[in-house]
């Protein structure tokens, strides 16, 4: 099936070289022509429409730009467009399948671990990387994994009761498979 | 037939889990910059990198040259349409684009619309300014000074920096019972300021469409119906032309109540650009130019018997409130509601003067998480309380139940001429002391302190105003504080609410429709909630000051009722017996003496428009304006305690007991964590969490890099307690919670600190008590002010 876009193209700025980039995004490929300028968060958000991923502090202090790049957490407010050429990307739109969500969004929405929902979803990805390297984490290896990720508004304590909660979960689908 | 299980049905009391987070956890929540409308410009705000300076010239030409710019403005395009100053919600005055003078870091001096965001910012970078500056002021003592420039030379009759002197209270009667106190307790400090810091900032999408007239603008606002009643006055638009939506809010705490320049220029650039015009702040401008919180200034006393009776008190505030009065407070209360101070105690007279001074900085004295100011006043008051039991020699808790207003007192009138209506004081406080084990503590930090290790406790106790209005006394701009709530049965019986707050992440999507499953019986999960479009929702206030489930909450149970009202009328036509011999039960009336013979609601939903008695109106559905009688007055009692250390003056938590009275809870899953949320932001203020000033007015905290906000692996544990005090003039007996624990929070921690270490005669040090001051309170036994201008390097 072919779309009417599958490239969305921004104009550059007169006299500005374009490099062309492949990212695979939640599985798929996308190449895009981007100025070297642009941010990973900005070709996420802008050019292929996944607003899921935020943009909050400019400076990579809050963690809500955060997404997976190969498998580890990075934020894409300070990483270039062309930085991920090549690489897989991860975003929150990746994490539940069509009929099912991932362990760790039923763990934020059973355990209270989201208010306004804007650091929601790198938060999430941070506990996704926690959670593959280390299955069974103590609170806290999970308040330490999430440091880097700010919320004003749920205080951590239910952030981390989700994170937990989802741990459980996803041991106990594996012990079944 | 078995009554219906309200708790099953996400009634009242069910922890329901939340309807919005479906979106938030599929990253499909819809904030202001997720929204692309078609042929979509972007602008950036030029900010002025000096606190105080006349502007001499400003050349954009070279801005203009950068393709794909499609505007510039300055203070001059605004001018040339009566838009370069605008009113504020506290009868002041604030320059939209700056035209005349800059008065602080980061004040907004020009803007670039263009086709994409980098670009507008390329041509921020080709304008040239000129500024010729000023001496700079950045506390309120300096403001006082005779030889003090005047910041706001562009008002008549403004001779000095003073905004406004407010008194209440009285002053003989205060006066002379401080002459026959046996014991006067003195303190001073500083509240400092703050930011509400919300991760996402502020930012708006206008949209003027010039073939019909209507101007959309999606913006980040707590309260859309003042944001339309405002622009319509500013930028005289026909109000039915002006439709405001907040979409999903990414946090708000009171910074995203004003009207800031931002959204005045993004209008008129879609009125001259005819496109749409996205703005969106960095964290910089949102850190250095919105809605900042607190800066007061305390001379508190106390006057005392020597049994530990309060006698009198006396308070003396003075308020730095930035550049421009920007904060929205209720016109009557130039302050807030700072003299709700000391509500929950028995005080037989007390005075309050209240100063507010215009300096070098961004607007400030927003309700930060607060109900207009009442976070300093708590602070004042547990700060000293505190010191008071020490001048007596008293324990602390036995010195505040002495003095807290006993259940047997309500309703009290305050010596400020509050009504408080319910609570259980003393019972919230021996939760409390059990919790933490407060009857050992003393022991335990005597043998602590041999083995060198510094132990404290901290207390802090409070009742607060929450929920405003009662209209007879509050009012924005001369617009009353009630609120609203519409609700449309539909004839399946399912059903659509929406009220005039704006969730900011408090979950009213969830709420709302437990209120509506508690009052008609319909499943919570059959009523969808929609809030923030002014085309569609009644007109309300608002969200902040938490207000919402006192006043738009109570609509809400208002319009429930009154279809219930007409639901009864539609049940006796279809039981054919008359109205006065039916009964209601949970989402159903049968009759009187046959409880088997019955309707449900949903019966009544479907004849309201397919068999509807004679002469009764078809549908089912109700608009209602609800003005509350009284404030809501919740109690929380907070207990910390800590351990400091000596050899660096960091201080860690080791316990802390939370226990909120909050009157009946909606959704108790909810409220606990509105509780923990606030007392991380308590902590954060006690520990770290601040923006201060250097001597040139540069802003020290204009980034999350020296803004200090805690992390998750800072941020202690807390250990909630619930005592239920019903409210008597709420219709579900609800009292607001949302910023109880910010409020009484930041005490608990400073108490906490300043027993552990006052053993070497400090008597307060200022917050944030970051570890350098603690230790200088340790080695020097003196107090340790706040008050900027701090080194800069």
């Amino acid at each position: 099936m072919t779309s009417l876009f599958d490239e969305v193209q921004e104009a550059p700025a007169e006299g500005v070289e374009v490099r062309r980039v492949t990212v695979n995004v939640n599985g798929a490929d996308k190449t895009v022509d981007v100025e070297p300028r642009l941010l990973l968060v900005h070709l996420l958000r802008q050019a292929l429409q996944l607003t899921g991923t935020h943009s909050g502090c400019d400076t990579t202090s809050c963690g809500a730009c955060t997404v997976l790049m190969d498998g580890r957490p990075v934020k894409s407010c300070t990483v270039l467009a062309v930085q991920a050429n090549g690489r897989e990307v991860e975003t929150v739109e990746g994490l539940a399948t069509a009929s099912e969500l991932h362990p760790i969004q039923e763990g934020f929405k059973e355990e209270h671990g989201l208010q306004c929902g804007f650091c929601t979803p790198g938060m999430m990805l941070s506990a996704k990387a926690l959670l593959e390297r280390n299955p069974d984490p103590t609170e806290d290896e999970v308040r330490w994994a999430l440091s880097g990720n700010l919320c004003r508004c749920t205080g951590y304590q239910n952030i981390v009761k989700s994170v937990l909660w989802a741990a459980k979960k996803m041991r106990e689908q594996n012990q079944e498979a | 037939m078995a009554p219906l299980d309200e708790l099953k049905i996400g009634g009242m009391g069910a922890s329901r889990r939340r309807v919005e987070d479906n979106r938030f956890i599929r990253g499909k929540g819809r904030y202001v910059d997720d929204i692309v409308l078609p042929g979509m410009l972007h602008m950036e705000i030029l900010r002025s990198p000096v606190a105080h300076a006349r502007i001499k010239s400003i050349d954009t030409s070279a801005a203009w040259e950068v393709p794909g710019v499609r505007l510039v403005m300055t203070g001059e395009t605004m001018a040339a349409r009566n838009l370069a100053w605008m009113p504020t919600l506290s009868y002041d005055t604030q320059a939209v684009l700056a035209t005349d003078k800059v008065r602080f870091q980061g004040q907004e001096v020009a803007a670039v619309i263009a086709d994409n965001p980098y670009i507008a910012r390329d041509a921020l970078d080709k304008i040239v300014v000129e500024y010729e500056q000023l001496p700079v002021i950045v506390n309120p003592i300096q403001a006082q000074s005779p030889d003090a420039p005047l910041i706001r030379d562009d008002k008549e009759n403004q001779t000095s920096n003073k905004i406004f002197d407010w008194e209440i209270g009285d002053k003989e009667a205060t006066d002379r019972a401080f002459a026959e106190a046996d014991v006067v307790s003195k303190i001073d400090l500083h509240y400092p300021r703050s930011h509400p810091s919300p991760i996402e900032t502020c930012g708006s999408i206008a949209d003027y469409d010039r073939a019909t007239g209507k101007l959309t603008v999606y913006m980040t606002s707590q309260a859309p119906h003042i944001v339309r009643a405002a622009v319509a006055m500013v930028a005289e638009l026909p109000e039915h032309m002006i439709r405001i939506i907040a979409p999903d809010l990414g946090g708000g705490f009171g910074n995203k109540v004003p009207i800031y320049p931002g959204y005045v220029i993004s209008i008129l650039a879609s009125i001259l650009t005819e496109r749409p015009v996205k703005w969106v702040e960095d964290k910089s401008s949102n850190l250095i130019s919105t809605g900042f919180g607190r800066d007061v200034y305390l001379e508190g006393e106390l006057a005392l018997r020597k049994d530990g009776k309060i006698l009198g008190m006396r308070m003396h505030t003075i308020s730095d409130h930035g550049a421009f009065f920007a904060d929205a407070q209720p016109t009557k209360f130039k302050i807030g509601l700072m003299h709700s101070t000391f509500a929950c105690y028995d005080i037989p007279t007390a005075h309050l003067l209240s100063e507010g001074y215009y300096t070098n900085k961004g607007s400030g004295g927003v309700a930060y998480r607060c109900s207009f100011r009442v976070t300093e006043a708590m602070f004042f008051q547990e700060r000293m309380m505190h010191a008071a039991a020490n001048d007596l020699g008293m324990d602390q808790a036995e010195f505040r139940r002495l003095n807290l207003v006993r259940d047997d007192m309500f309703p009290y009138r305050t010596a400020f001429g509050f009504l408080t209506d319910s609570g259980q004081y003393g019972k919230c406080l021996d939760v409390g002391m059990e919790a933490i084990g407060y009857s050992t503590f003393k022991q335990e930090q005597e043998e602590a302190r041999k083995r060198g290790k510094l132990l404290g406790i901290g207390i802090s106790t409070m009742t607060e105003p929450l929920g405003a209005g009662n209209s007879r006394e509050y009012d924005i701009l001369g617009i009353k504080m009630f609120d609203s709530a519409e609700l449309r049965v539909h004839m399946t019986g399912k059903a659509i609410l929406r009220t005039g707050a704006k969730s900011q992440g408090q979950g009213h999507e969830t709420t709302w429709a437990q209120i509506v499953a508690h009052e008609l019986g319909i499943p919570a999960d059959d009523i969808v909630v929609e809030e923030g479009d002014t085309d569609t929702a009644p007109f309300g206030m608002g969200t902040y000051a938490s207000r919402s489930t006192p006043v738009a909450g109570a609509a809400v149970a208002m319009a429930s009722r009154k279809i219930r009202a007409k639901a009864r009328k539609i049940a006796a036509h279809l039981l054919e017996i008359s109205e006065e011999d039916i009964e209601w039960e949970l989402g159903r009336f049968y009759v009187r003496g046959n409880q088997e013979r019955g309707v449900t609601i949903q019966d009544c939903a479907l004849a309201a428009y397919s068999n509807m008695p004679d002469g009764l109106e078809p549908g089912l559905e109700n608009t209602s304006y609800y003005d509350p009688p009284n404030l809501t007055w919740p109690f929380a009692a907070y207990f910390c305690k800590v351990e400091v250390d000596a050899e660096t003056g960091v201080w860690d938590v080791l316990n802390f007991v939370a226990v909120d009275d909050c009157g009946v809870r909606i959704n108790p899953m909810i409220v606990e964590g509105q509780v923990m949320g606030g007392l991380t932001e308590a902590y954060a203020m006690a520990n770290m969490q601040y923006i201060t000033f250097d001597e040139e007015g540069n802003c020290i905290g204009a980034n999350y890099m020296d803004y200090l906000l805690p992390t998750s692996w800072e941020t202690p544990g807390f250990e909630l307690h619930e005592v239920v005090t019903p409210c008597p003039h709420h219709p579900i007996g609800a009292k607001g919670v949302g910023e109880c624990a910010t409020v009484a929070g930041p005490a608990a921690f400073v108490n906490a600190v300043m027993n552990a270490i006052e053993h070497t005669g400090v008597r307060n040090v200022d917050m944030p008590l970051m570890p350098n001051r603690v230790y200088e309170a340790l080695q020097t036994g003196r107090n340790v002010s706040g008050m900027p201008p701090v080194l800069s390097d």
